[in-house]
């Protein structure tokens, strides 16, 4: 029995650094096929790239908790416009940078909180509940922006997801890593408190956890809450780096998060993923992307491209995951 | 300690509790028994705060007692352990017992204390597979219902209901779980214990509450009743003979042949023919390899080695189990809720699905006689259920299973493989699953019938085989096997 465990252990591990070794084939590939691969690999896209990956890898966070505990939010893009919409009214009314910033985290977690009291209190599948906020929060983002973007002063907020941070130090923009360090804590979070470990209990199963004289639907609502601050904080990014608040951005943006969580080794099916997982699966897409424009390929083959990427990323480790017994 | 009086509930048109009065000493061993569809699980579920009674009184230590949820029951020292397992596989041994009760400092786990309170709770139920960080989802089952129940002996229950615990325990874990009860007991814990075996029930029980129809029928000290009054009780009615006359015995033709089938690691070699008319059944240890030899019949489990004929046409390993089903292998699964039935459906799809063919034309399906085929089927295996569109999860257990036959009578197989076909059913359903076996094996099918309950392979059965740590020993006539030889057969004596 011992040699069992044992086994299942390092079968574990295998699995758990899957992702990285995808991540770090694509990167491989791609700088193999690049006529410049110096380039490629150079500090400077790494940069970029890390740049661009903050808008997903943020709401990746969050949608890790949401995915772990079973649900799913597709509320998200119209969430990061809304939030980021918000972010600029109060830029461009002379709020300072701070309340402006905070006011779009608050109003992330707002809708999160809608979404999981629709969820618990109406008893509506969070798919059908996040589909509604999905034209709820779109329509309330072009409402406040009077169907316009914002245009913002120039203020720190707009340095927040930069390629080039300044003061030069800090290597990467702040956004980054502010990412960085809120996945550490929230990794710390879900492996080390109670309220992370019953969020893997209700996505591994509901019933015994209710059973269990677990409140369900009050941390089903601090989940889509919590994540909601993180998808308001992507919606900050966002408009950082637009400078500009955009009630029509970011449409879509939902599935590549959750494309982040699931490549990195999430079950749509709950109980699974990490969020160190999703941030691999959220670089992994942004290095897909990258190199597709460093190649000069069009869009359109960029798209295909990281279509298949999910399917065979997910199929792969279902296999994997048999194979170990895990 | 526990005093019920005059508790009802009802679901709709359906009645579930019609007047139950109990009364539990502290420290008693109290067996709650009776037919499914008696009211018992519902009765478990008011008491465990999951469901609100209709009318009546509930009464702990003498102080009224109306739970309002799982929880504020569990405060009240009250524990439930399901019938369905209801563990969270992704988490650990230790997350799942101590759930609801990790320790914990300002909301940060206190992974030291839980891992030394599993420990030492596992302790006082040493289970060789059990270890405080191991997965639940990599437990075999036995294994998963000892973490239920020592989850509400972490809770530190005074009241703990145990919906049939034992039903996928292995003897050995039987009598582990047995030594548990009997400590909690000296500590002066109550218990309320389903289970229909009534073997087990004299075992470990010190008094009974029969339950018929939603009513408390009868009660009194176990010792001073026979099991047939028992039975007679929740029957409503005496039974005579549980089982039904022999089926005759089998002809000469021979319908499956399996020579050396193997699918390691569970299933090692079995060999055995199966004659025209023949029941066969398989005992053997829960664990043994009984339900991997079904499967790897029925195409569920990939075989390695080994070959399979049936009318005397050789199967392709790899044949899938569409083939096998068109080839007269009937399949019923062990699990009926998990693979059995598609419980969101009716009972005329559950029951016309392996043969729609008889029930539709070009593709179309004739509700009509989709309809009377269900009715027929239906009333043959005496089904309560109002109609045939009605969903199979609305029935109970014993109910759903003779649905889970159903399929297998009207798909008309050669051969029925049947696992456990009466796991956790109560008395008069099983009654009516004998009568079809036999009726079926009369009428020229063959029946491989595992099952761990030794009275009903002696009772139906013309030949026996034991499955042990994954071989299947020869097959001999049911009577050159004993109660005492077969058991020797399965621990490998």
């Amino acid at each position: 029995m011992a040699g069992e465990t044992g086994g299942s252990r390092y079968g574990r591990l295998l699995v758990s650094l899957a992702p990285l070794i995808g991540l770090l084939l694509v990167v491989g590939i791609f700088a193999l096929m690049s006529d410049a691969p110096d380039q490629y690999l150079s500090v400077r896209n790494l940069r970029i790239v890390l740049a661009q990956t903050v808008i997903v890898a943020l709401g990746a966070i969050g949608m890790t908790m949401i995915i772990v505990s079973g649900g799913i939010d597709l509320s998200v893009g119209s969430s990061i416009a809304l939030t980021g919409v918000v972010t600029a009214v109060l830029l461009r009314d002379n709020y300072s940078p701070m309340a402006a910033i905070a006011a779009g985290v608050v109003m992330g977690g707002a809708v999160g909180i809608l979404n999981g009291l629709a969820i618990t209190t109406l008893k509506v599948l969070p798919f059908i509940a996040t589909l509604g906020m999905l034209g709820v929060a779109r329509g309330a983002a072009k409402w406040l922006g009077d169907q316009q973007t914002v245009n913002v002063p120039a203020t720190w907020v707009n340095e927040l997801a930069v390629t080039f941070p300044s003061p030069s130090w800090l290597l990467v923009a702040p956004g980054v890593w502010l990412t960085l360090m809120l996945a550490i804590v929230m990794t710390v979070v879900l492996l080390r408190t109670v309220f992370g470990r019953r969020v893997f209990a209700i996505g591994s199963n509901e019933a015994a956890a209710r059973a269990c004289g677990v409140a369900t639907d009050r941390i089903k609502v601090a989940i889509y809450g919590l994540a909601g601050l993180f998808f308001g904080l992507s919606g900050v990014m966002q408009m950082s780096r637009l400078r500009q608040g955009d009630p029509t951005v970011a449409i879509g943006t939902e599935l590549d998060i959750i494309a982040a969580v699931v490549i990195g080794g999430g079950s749509l099916a709950g109980g699974e993923g990490t969020i160190a997982g999703a941030m691999v699966g959220a670089l992994t897409m942004a290095f897909l992307r990258n190199g597709t424009q460093q190649m000069g390929w069009p869009n359109y083959i960029q798209e295909i491209i990281i279509g298949v990427i999910i399917v065979l990323a997910v199929a792969a480790d279902r296999v994997r995951r048999s194979r170990a017994g895990v | 300690m526990l005093a019920l009086s005059g508790l009802r509930k009802r679901f709709g048109a359906t009645v579930a509790l019609d007047g139950v009065d109990v009364n539990l000493a502290p420290g008693e061993v109290h067996a709650l028994i009776g037919e499914n569809g008696a009211g018992k699980s519902t009765l478990l579920n008011v008491i465990a705060g999951a469901l609100a009674p209709d009318a009546g009184t509930m009464q702990v230590n003498g102080a009224p007692y109306a739970p309002t949820s799982p929880l504020a029951a569990r405060h009240a020292g009250v524990a439930l352990i399901h019938q369905e397992l209801s563990l969270c596989p992704h988490l650990t041994v230790a997350e799942n017992v101590l759930m609801g009760l990790e320790p914990a400092h300002g909301g940060w786990l206190d992974r030291a204390a839980m891992r030394r309170e599993a420990l030492r709770l596992l302790e006082s139920f040493s289970h060789p597979d059990l270890a405080p960080d191991r997965l639940v989802g990599t437990l075999p089952i036995a294994a998963r219902q000892v973490v239920e129940i020592l989850r509400a002996v972490a809770a530190k229950a005074s009241i703990v209901l145990m919906d049939e615990p034992t039903s996928s325990l292995p003897r050995e874990d039987v009598t582990r779980l047995f030594a548990l009860i009997r400590r909690l007991k000296a500590s002066g814990v109550t218990i309320v214990y389903i289970s229909h075996f009534l073997e087990e029930v004299r075992e470990i029980a010190d008094r009974f509450t029969v339950l018929r129809d939603g009513r408390s029928v009868a009660s009194g000290a176990l010792a001073e009743v026979t099991n047939d009054a028992l039975i007679a009780q929740m029957v409503g009615r005496p039974v005579d003979a549980l089982f039904p006359d022999r089926a005759p015995a089998p002809g000469e033709e021979i319908l499956v042949e399996v020579v050396d089938v193997a699918a390691p690691p569970a299933l090692r070699k079995a060999a055995f023919r199966l004659r025209r008319g023949e029941i066969l059944g398989v005992a053997g240890l829960v664990g043994s390899g009984r339900t991997e030899t079904i499967r790897a019949l029925m195409g569920l489990e990939p075989a390695e080695s080994g070959e399979v004929r049936v009318h005397g046409r050789r199967l392709a390993r790899t044949a899938s189990p569409a083939r096998r089903l068109a080839a007269g292998l009937g399949y019923l699964s062990e699990d009926r809720k998990g693979e059995g039935l598609a419980l969101n459906l009716s009972l005329a799809d559950n029951i016309t699905c392996t043969r729609y063919r008889a029930c539709s034309t070009r593709g179309w399906l004739r509700r009509g006689a989709q309809r009377d085929q269900t009715k027929t089927w239906l009333d043959v295996l005496a089904v309560k259920a109002r109609s045939p569109w009605q969903a199979a999860r609305t029935l109970s257990g014993g109910n759903q299973q003779k649905v889970a036959l159903a399929r297998l009578l009207h798909q008309d197989a050669d051969v029925l493989l049947l696992d456990e076909p009466t796991k956790g059913i109560d008395i008069g359903s099983k009654v009516e699953i004998y009568r079809a076996i036999v009726e079926r094996a009369s009428r020229g099918a063959g029946v491989v019938m595992v099952s761990s309950y030794l009275p009903e392979l002696f009772g139906v059965c013309h030949s026996l085989a034991v499955m042990c740590r994954g071989r299947l020993t020869p097959v001999r006539p049911i009577h050159d096997w004993t109660p005492e030889s077969v058991m020797e057969a399965a621990i490998g004596g």
